[in-house]
């Protein structure tokens, strides 16, 4: 339990992935269209979607740091 | 703009004028976001510049400005470089302090984008390199990582300059034939 707190406690480093995330998604969105309203509604999408898949990793990643 | 299904809306009806495709794409390189600007395409321009630029100096702030540098001797294949390069000209004074690390001469600015001295395969308290994964810790991946997609996130917008949005069409409606030929039929 201790290992999972541990774990848990140095996700702080997570944060430096926030704007990546953000950059990585506006620019994506970009490329994909010539208007502001659909570049940031593609990159909020863009940004749910690599937000959730981090997410998956990161719980996978934790739950196996657990049980071994 | 295509919606989520594919379908296209009216973004995808706008004409964009590159102008000189091949002079957007360069000034893309030379610095992020200015082929846009040169297109005209000023909102997107800034949108990159800011976007780019603000992800490749936080990137460089992290690693105090060693995490870009130009080495490709026998120890260290500093082939990270090679990405961090598609971001232009702020990759440019790297080449400049390896070239004067190269002859002989004191690295610029107190050692800024310099490659590091004396690397080896082991640890040892002369191998700079060592000394700034000792110092920084993960900053120093971040910093590199930070960098890194912020040249590679630069390649997509000069391919932008050069090319226009990426417009996918869904199959549905590349198998329909033109309005044109059902007329005729």
């Amino acid at each position: 339990m201790i290992e999972l707190l541990a774990s848990v406690a140095d996700t702080n480093r997570l944060w430096y992935a926030l704007p990546l995330v953000v950059s990585v998604s506006l620019v994506y969105g970009a490329t994909r269209h010539e208007l502001m309203g659909p570049i940031l509604n593609n990159a909020f999408r863009a940004a749910v979607w690599i937000g959730g898949f981090m997410a998956i990793i990161f719980v996978v990643l934790m739950l196996i740091s657990w049980a071994v | 703009m295509p919606t989520e299904d594919g379908t296209p809306t009216s973004d995808d009806m706008i004409e964009v004028d590159l102008r000189n495709p091949v002079v957007a794409a360069v000034w893309g390189w030379v610095c992020p976001g200015a082929g846009h600007i040169y297109q005209r395409r000023y909102a997107k321009g800034v949108l990159f510049m800011v976007c780019i630029l603000s992800t490749w100096f936080f990137g460089l702030s992290l690693g105090e400005g060693h995490v870009v540098y130009a080495s490709w001797k026998k120890d260290d294949h500093r082939w990270q470089y090679l990405c961090q390069l598609g971001v232009g000209t702020p990759a440019l004074p790297a080449i400049v302090q390896s070239q004067r690390v190269k002859k002989g001469k004191e690295p610029l600015f107190d050692g800024w984008m310099a490659p590091p001295q004396n690397v080896v395969n082991y640890e040892s308290p002369h191998d700079e390199l060592s000394q700034w994964h000792l110092k920084y810790h993960a900053f120093f991946e971040l910093g590199t990582l930070y960098t890194m997609i912020a040249g590679l996130l630069n390649v997509l917008a000069i391919y932008d300059a050069y090319a226009g949005p990426m417009v996918i069409a869904s199959e549905e409606q590349s198998d329909k034939p033109p309005p044109d030929d059902q007329d005729d039929t």
